[in-house]
């Protein structure tokens, strides 16, 4: 379980409130007005915005001071998530050992991480040679190996075509199912959240609200969301 | 911003910055301490004062006011011969400055082929020596410098921008304004204060082409407190004035150089679609900044030929030397500048950058006999020559390497930080695999002119001379020292070739293989 | 691998003289370098007194004195050795030269007297230029010509304090109405003597500050006749290059023993062809032949070195205001 208890993040610009708990093994969609502190709420759980008060647990671990890189989560941003640099396979291995000392039980849990997301014999290309929808399945091969408890997807797939997006959406969905991993996603589209999430978070007017079955929400939202909704 | 996570400790950077202002002011504290009892500044020094910065502040506009236009040109045109011609304009900053002097003065002095040519058609020679004297040796020290170090700003800008500047028919003055314009406002004040703080030392230039003591800078007057009065007190207090008009003009290229980077791209190959228009004015910059810097080198070239077959086998054990001195001169350059980089790209700007620019402004003789002092109750000084002068000559190269690597370090550190935290890659990792890998070309870049630099410069050895042991422009400025002029000027051309080549291979190691 | 090799003898050089006595001698850079008259004296010296004697360089004259400033009575230094009369007053001065006892037949225009120093070369500054062109014969004429000339900064250079003090001498308080005569041949003015020698060379002027025994080297090593002095009628100011003992130095019988062989022939017959300066005592075998060619000024000047001392802040004022409007 991932608990938020009365946490108060700052972005700088505003401030955004989250008292709220979220199930284990959930698939969750965060959704609001554009603007309101989605992202926010995504790198304060991933570790990147401190929290201003309050604390955060994973099961009866306390994150709140821990490095991103040592908190059960795997994140995907928007954009940049592969190092051009890099080949897709020591893309992936980053995720199993970030010195890329990879053993051979290792490598080969790479191959077939890349062989799951179906990128079979592209270890070797670097990523400039992929195309959008390949580049998106490398960072989920690495998710795969990553391992951890949670996914955190920042709109990774938003400059992917409708089919490719639902697609990837539904590669995730079976990864998350597959690892048993919580899913967070931030969306703008409530056909995402009706894709893959049971549940949603939404962000609006500086608070984070507790997370509420998805088709209730959109069957019948709230002023706020349905402004932002049309 | 500043208390969040980052892939990177700046301290190791913040330790190498205390280093260097450790040195360069603690040599000048040693100094001040052995002094005695001394004359506070005269009137001549203040005319020294003066003059200084009048010729450091013209010779910083002009050198980088005509790069940008040379830069531009650069960055929009390919043509045959473009990557040779990037090479050889490093080649005028690292030649020992008696060389340089000379062949500038073979093409544009008195008797020089401009002088002569305009003589063929019955007008009078060109009058080089004065003020416009200085400033124009100085642009020829400095153009290439600032023409690379602002291409570079070009190149950072990623070539998804261009492509997007294509899509929407933007050219010309709109293209300036819009990537551009940006692009200098972040790079140029770190390059004039760069340029600025190189011509504030500068002495025997700024005296030969000044015309005479008229053009007396505040590094002569240090010199004279030194060798004529024995006034330590004096040198170390014009020092001091040098060492705050550098940290004066950093400090304001640090404020107003503020901006927003460019974000990453893809590493494509950056191609450009506009400028159709504008080809012939390209061309004319290039062939103007190619003539001006290269003739003086041809100048230098072809009178070093006939001395070069000849060379004594002790000029040749010398360069091998320069070259020792050199290459661990960079490796210390790399193990200070970056940490430092990182750290500036960490948010540690302000006194890491200062006092990665102070080398530039100390003077080489208070350094040089600060160290004396130090070292001379431990250790014989000469014992420690060469290690001195690779120390020194990495100091003095230091401002360089940071205007090179720190946008580079910046722009690595924003795009990929966040992503390296999330896969936990914190420190030696994130340097292995993220921040050296994409900052290969820049380190390449700074290795080979931190090199050549250190190849060229007389800096401390000539302090600390040990006969056995004597660089190659130490050599040089003894083989002029005794009538051999010829053999000196074909040693001048070793040397640059040697600078070069070495520029070369470390420029070109840095771009091997890598996409950028 | 040369390198490896010349490493390896210096480093068995150094054992096989671990036992032997050391002198050590501060002197300028070029006394040392390949072509100057240190590898010979070296060589000659160390045949005769059975001891290492190291050479160390340092600078130019003025940088020399600096270093044994900065180093005091602590120095390593034996013998200091390339001092001239412009400096040896400030060099007495500081109480770390001990009387040197040496006499000798001194081949010097002027007479010799100092307790501490000894000469070991001696020359005269001139203005050098192109032998096929006529030359002013004095100061007056030079300011009255449009000859151009290149001149060394006196603050950072050791003939251009050799300049200055030829005009103070020759003209005393007329001084700067000579320098005001002569800022318009001056085409500029260079931190050190390869600047202005080498512009010189190119053609940058007509004539340059350097020494009678310049066109010397031209001739002899080059066997280029094309090069002369001009004989100036105020007479040519001199430079004595001397050398001096340090008084706490460790091996005082030696050094005595090395400023004696200074003055012989073995050391003095070196000098001509590698300083390219008189000897201080004319070897048995005479000059080298060519020097017979060399302009010999009628009027030697040379300012006491109390006076050189004294004179000097006052004529370089008067230098920078004539040369600086």
């Amino acid at each position: 379980m991932l608990k938020l208890e009365r946490c108060l993040i700052s972005n700088g610009e505003f401030d955004l409130s989250a008292d709220l708990e979220i199930e284990q093994g959930q698939r969750i969609a965060v959704i609001g007005p554009s603007g309101a502190g989605k992202t926010t709420l995504i790198e304060a759980i991933a570790g990147f915005r401190p929290l201003a008060q309050g604390r955060l647990f994973w099961q009866a671990e306390d994150l709140s001071e821990k490095p991103p890189g040592r908190r059960p989560v795997a994140m995907l941003f928007q954009d940049g998530n592969l190092f051009p640099h890099l080949t897709v396979a020591q893309n992936v291995g980053l995720g199993l050992r970030p010195d890329l000392r990879l053993d051979k039980a290792q490598q080969e849990n790479v191959m077939r991480a890349l062989s799951r997301v179906g990128l079979d014999g592209l270890e070797a290309r670097k990523p400039a040679a992929l195309s959008g929808g390949q580049q998106s399945r490398v960072a989920l091969a690495r998710v795969l190996v990553q391992g951890r408890a949670m996914l955190l997807l920042d709109e990774p797939f938003a400059a992917l075509g409708p089919a490719l997006k639902a697609e990837m959406l539904d590669l995730v969905a079976e990864l998350a199912d597959e690892t048993g991993a919580t899913l967070l996603m931030v969306s703008h589209d409530p056909d995402d959240a009706r894709r893959i999430a049971g549940q949603v978070v939404l962000v609006a007017e500086g608070k984070a609200h507790p997370p509420v079955t998805t088709a209730e929400l959109l069957d019948n939202p709230p002023p706020v969301l349905r402004a932002y909704l049309g | 911003m500043a208390d969040r996570a980052q892939p990177l400790s700046p301290w190791p950077g913040i330790l190498a910055a205390t280093g260097v202002a450790a040195l360069i002011l603690g040599t000048l504290v040693a100094v001040v301490l052995r002094a005695e009892a001394g004359t506070g500044l005269g009137a001549s020094d203040w005319a020294a004062l003066r003059f200084t910065l009048v010729q450091a502040s013209l010779s910083a506009l002009f050198s980088v006011g005509l790069a940008v236009p040379v830069a531009r040109a650069l960055a929009r045109r390919r043509f045959p011969g473009r990557r040779v011609l990037i090479a050889l304009l490093g080649a005028p900053f690292i030649l020992p400055v008696i060389v340089a002097i000379l062949g500038l003065l073979e093409v544009f002095g008195r008797a020089g082929w401009v002088s002569q040519g305009l003589g063929l058609f019955g007008l009078e020679p060109i009058r080089i020596y004065g003020l416009h004297g200085v400033v124009l040796a100085h642009v020829f020290f400095n153009l290439p410098l600032a023409t690379r170090l602002i291409l570079q700003g070009w190149q950072e800008i990623p070539a998804e921008r261009f492509r997007l500047a294509a899509q929407l028919n933007i050219e010309g003055a709109s293209m300036f304004r819009l990537l551009e314009l940006p692009m200098l406002r972040q790079v140029v004040p770190g390059v004039l204060a760069v340029v600025f703080a190189i011509c504030l030392t500068s002495f025997a230039v700024a005296l030969t082409l000044g015309g005479g003591p008229r053009a007396t800078t505040i590094e002569l007057a240090i010199y004279q407190a030194f060798r004529f009065d024995f006034d330590l007190g004096r040198a170390a207090l014009l020092s001091a004035v040098q060492l705050i008009l550098t940290g004066t003009a950093a400090f304001l290229a640090l404020k107003v150089s503020l901006g927003e980077g460019f974000g990453g791209g893809l590493d494509r190959q950056v191609r450009r679609w506009d400028g159709r228009g504008s080809r012939v004015l390209d061309a004319v910059w290039i062939l103007l900044a190619g003539a001006f810097l290269l003739l003086p080198l041809a100048a230098i070239v072809l009178s070093g030929v006939p001395g070069l077959l000849e060379l004594p086998p002790v000029v040749v054990r010398a360069a091998l030397t320069s070259v020792g001195v050199a290459l661990v001169s960079t490796l210390i350059l790399l193990l200070l500048a970056l940490p430092m980089a990182a750290a500036v790209a960490l948010g540690r700007a302000g006194a890491v950058e200062m006092s990665g620019i102070l080398g530039l402004a100390a003077s080489p003789l208070v350094i040089g006999t600060g160290l004396f002092i130090v070292i001379f109750p431990i250790a014989d000084p000469f014992d420690f020559a060469l290690p001195v002068t690779a120390v020194v000559n990495a100091v003095m190269a230091l401002p360089f390497a940071l205007r090179i690597l720190v946008p580079r370090a910046r722009a690595v550190v924003a795009r990929y930080g966040r992503l390296g935290l999330s896969l936990d890659m914190g420190g030696w990792s994130f340097v292995r695999w993220v921040l050296l890998p994409r900052m290969r070309p820049q380190i390449g870049f700074a290795a080979g002119l931190g090199a050549a630099l250190s190849m060229g410069d007389l800096g401390v050895i000539a302090l600390f001379a040990d006969p056995e042991l004597a660089t190659l422009p130490l050599q040089i400025y003894r083989l002029m020292g005794a009538y051999r002029m010829e053999a000196a000027a074909g040693a001048a051309l070793l040397l640059l070739a040697l600078s070069m080549g070495l520029f070369w291979l470390l420029d070109r190691g840095g771009r091997w293989h890598a996409e950028a | 691998m040369k390198h490896l090799a010349f490493a390896a003898g210096l480093l068995s050089a150094t054992a096989a003289f671990a036992e032997t006595r050391e002198l050590t001698v501060y002197t300028y850079d070029s006394f040392v370098s390949d072509w100057g008259p240190g590898p010979a004296v070296e060589k000659a010296f160390e045949e005769v007194c059975g001891c290492d004697l190291k050479l160390v360089g340092a600078g130019d004259g003025a940088a020399l004195l600096a270093r044994v400033k900065l180093e005091g009575a602590r120095s390593d230094a034996d013998i200091v050795l390339g001092l001239d009369t412009n400096l040896t007053a400030a060099a007495a001065e500081t109480g770390l030269f001990a009387p040197s006892g040496v006499r000798a037949d001194y081949a010097l225009p002027v007479s010799w007297e100092d307790p501490l120093f000894v000469p070991y070369d001696w020359g005269y500054f001139a203005f050098v230029h192109n032998a096929d062109a006529a030359a002013p014969g004095d100061f007056k004429a030079l300011a009255a010509s449009d000859k151009k000339i290149v001149i060394q900064d006196p603050r950072s250079s050791t003939p251009g304090l050799g300049l200055l003090l030829w005009v103070k001498a020759a003209y005393g308080e007329d001084a700067p109405a000579i320098w005001e005569g002569l800022a318009d041949n001056v085409v500029t003015v260079t931190k050190g003597w390869s600047e202005a020698y080498g512009m010189f060379l190119e053609g940058e002027a007509d004539m340059v500050l350097s020494y009678t025994t310049s066109p010397a080297y031209h001739l002899i090593a080059e066997e280029d006749s094309s090069k002369a002095a001009a004989p100036f009628a105020e007479g040519h100011y001199m430079q004595v290059e001397v050398a001096g003992k340090l008084a706490a130095t460790d091996q005082p019988e030696l050094a005595d023993q090395f400023l004696s062989f200074m003055v012989s022939d073995a050391f003095q017959s070196i000098i001509p062809t590698t300083n390219w300066m008189y000897p201080a005592v004319t070897p048995a075998a005479g000059l080298p032949e060519g020097f017979e060619t060399l302009v010999t000024p009628e009027k030697s000047l040379l300012l006491p070195a109390a006076d050189a001392a004294a004179v000097r802040d006052a004529a370089l004022d008067e230098w920078l205001t004539a040369l600086s409007r």
